[in-house]
């Protein structure tokens, strides 16, 4: 595995960290306060080419690799975590269809992704099913005339009160099935959430689908496949997009802590003399980069395509996750009343990390799946053992 | 055993106990399997055979027990 950036990645990082100095990081707490991303930076991340980031350069994107589109997830991570969730979920929407999507969805939404002229998000969540999502509620009835009528209530969703096209998972009969909703589309109404813990300019709303007649070609993929392949798709990516974001958040935290530490005196000394205030920023030193050496794995195997990349982006995610939170927490200690302060953006990190733990699966959902992976492997490796000692004895 | 046969058992091995199933027995009806494991299977038939597998190819009939797996894989070469 080579950690060495190309010259044309190494480029584009610091294009990246550019850009989210000076356009995303003087105006996030203010988005923050409003709880609102407003058009006109949706504008600007779309006219740099960033909601276009994965799409094929023949479709009008940047053809980005994933190395690369994991530096730019990290750089708006470190300057906003409710701006990175737009790259999270416009970025399912077009994972999704560039891999499931027929020859016609392609050639009809790509383009449009790529510009930003069409925003998307991504509708799984419910109220009475978020984890336990192979359970959901929605429905979608086969009609006489080949359409389906859509009855769902989605909610929790990030950028859903910008979004032009959103890929619901409902139920046909009892196979998921994933359908693209386009706004506008009778009986489809939008209601921005407000007051949340974090995420606050992540422009979350609750999406209603009130007998949405939609047209079968607006099926992605084949009814049954929503859940395990389409939103397999979407999640898989959401995590990879979350994982690095996090690794964004958690250096913010660090970045933060150190200059103030180097800067606040108590005790006649500044903060970072002090042995316990030492431990906490070590601890933030280390984790970060184990972090971020964790999603440079997984973006080396996603590259190649490699098949054991969805457990490592989950690993990854879960790692970075508690890293983030850890890391903020820690960054508000450091700040004391400063930090518990909106002069100070820590207060924002701190509350943001705490929803890098439940989104794109919870903690706790990734720890059964790494717990029985790593059992499975286990077992894979006794029986490894057992082979080579027969072997051995055959000899 | 075919060499396909031999790989599919193999992957299989990552995920159950008991890769050494039944060619028929379906994988994902009998719950051995999660739901991580179809997209890593899209992955691993991708990478090891240079297949893609894209929209026409979502058929439970391809991906449903090691038989369909190889016959699928064999289907595209
Ligand atoms: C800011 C924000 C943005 C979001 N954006 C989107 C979006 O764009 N699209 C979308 O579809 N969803 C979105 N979500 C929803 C998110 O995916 C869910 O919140 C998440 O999947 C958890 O579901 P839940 O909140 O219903 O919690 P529940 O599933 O009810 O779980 C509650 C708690 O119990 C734990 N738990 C559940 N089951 C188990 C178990 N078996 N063992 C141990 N612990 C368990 C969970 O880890 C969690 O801590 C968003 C959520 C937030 C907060």
């Amino acid at each position: 595995m080579d950690f060495d950036l190309t010259t044309e990645q190494s480029r584009a990082k610091s294009e990246f960290r550019q850009w989210v100095e000076q356009c995303v990081v003087p105006v996030a707490d203010a988005n923050d306060n409003r709880e609102q991303t407003p058009p006109e930076l949706i504008a600007e991340i779309a006219a740099n080419g960033y909601l276009g980031a994965l799409v094929a350069k023949e479709y009008g994107g940047r053809g980005m690799d994933a190395l690369t589109w994991g530096l730019l997830c990290e750089e708006v991570g470190r300057g906003s975590a409710s701006l990175l969730s737009l790259l999270t979920v416009h970025g399912m929407v077009i994972q999704s269809l560039a891999k499931w999507g027929t020859l016609a969805q392609r050639e009809r939404w790509l383009p449009k992704l790529a510009t930003g002229a069409t925003v998307g998000a991504f509708g799984l969540t419910e109220p009475n099913i978020g984890s336990d999502a192979k359970n959901i509620e929605s429905t979608a009835v086969l009609q006489a005339d080949g359409t389906y009528l859509l009855n769902a209530e989605k909610r929790w969703i990030s950028f859903g009160a910008s979004a032009d096209l959103v890929l619901v998972i409902a139920k046909v009969g009892d196979k998921a099935t994933a359908f693209l909703v386009e706004r506008g589309m009778p009986g489809f109404s939008i209601e921005p959430i407000r007051g949340m813990l974090g995420f606050r300019s992540a422009n979350i709303a609750r999406l209603l689908m009130r007998d949405v007649i939609i047209p079968a070609q607006n099926i992605v993929g084949k009814v049954g496949f929503g859940f395990s392949h389409i939103a397999g798709t979407a999640l898989d990516h959401g995590r990879y997009c979350v994982g690095w974001g996090c690794v964004g958040l958690a250096q913010a935290a660090l970045d933060a802590a150190l200059s103030y530490s180097g800067e606040r005196y108590q005790f006649e000394v500044t903060l970072n003399k002090h042995q316990l205030i030492q431990e906490m920023l070590a601890e933030m030193i280390v984790n970060v980069k184990a972090a971020r050496m964790l999603n440079y794995h997984a973006a080396f195997l996603k590259d190649r395509g490699d098949p054991s990349l969805i457990m490592e982006t989950s690993m990854a995610k879960y790692f970075a996750s508690r890293v983030a939170s850890q890391a903020a927490n820690a960054a508000v200690q450091i700040h004391g009343a400063n930090g518990c302060s909106s002069d100070y953006p820590v207060q924002r990190y701190f509350r943001d990390a705490k929803i890098m733990e439940i989104i794109e699966g919870s903690n706790q959902m990734q720890q059964i799946i790494i717990a029985k992976s790593g059992y499975q492997q286990h077992l894979v490796n006794k029986r490894a053992a057992r082979r080579s000692a027969a072997e051995g004895e055959g000899r | 055993m075919s060499t396909i046969e031999d790989a599919v058992r193999s992957f299989l091995g990552q995920f159950v106990s008991d890769p050494d199933v039944e060619g028929d027995h379906d994988l994902f009806s009998s719950g051995m399997v999660n739901s991580l494991f179809a997209m890593q299977l899209v992955l691993f038939v991708e990478k090891q055979y240079g297949i893609t597998v894209a929209n026409e190819d979502l058929d439970y009939e391809n991906f449903k027990s090691v038989n369909a797996i190889v016959g699928f894989i064999q289907s595209k070469q």
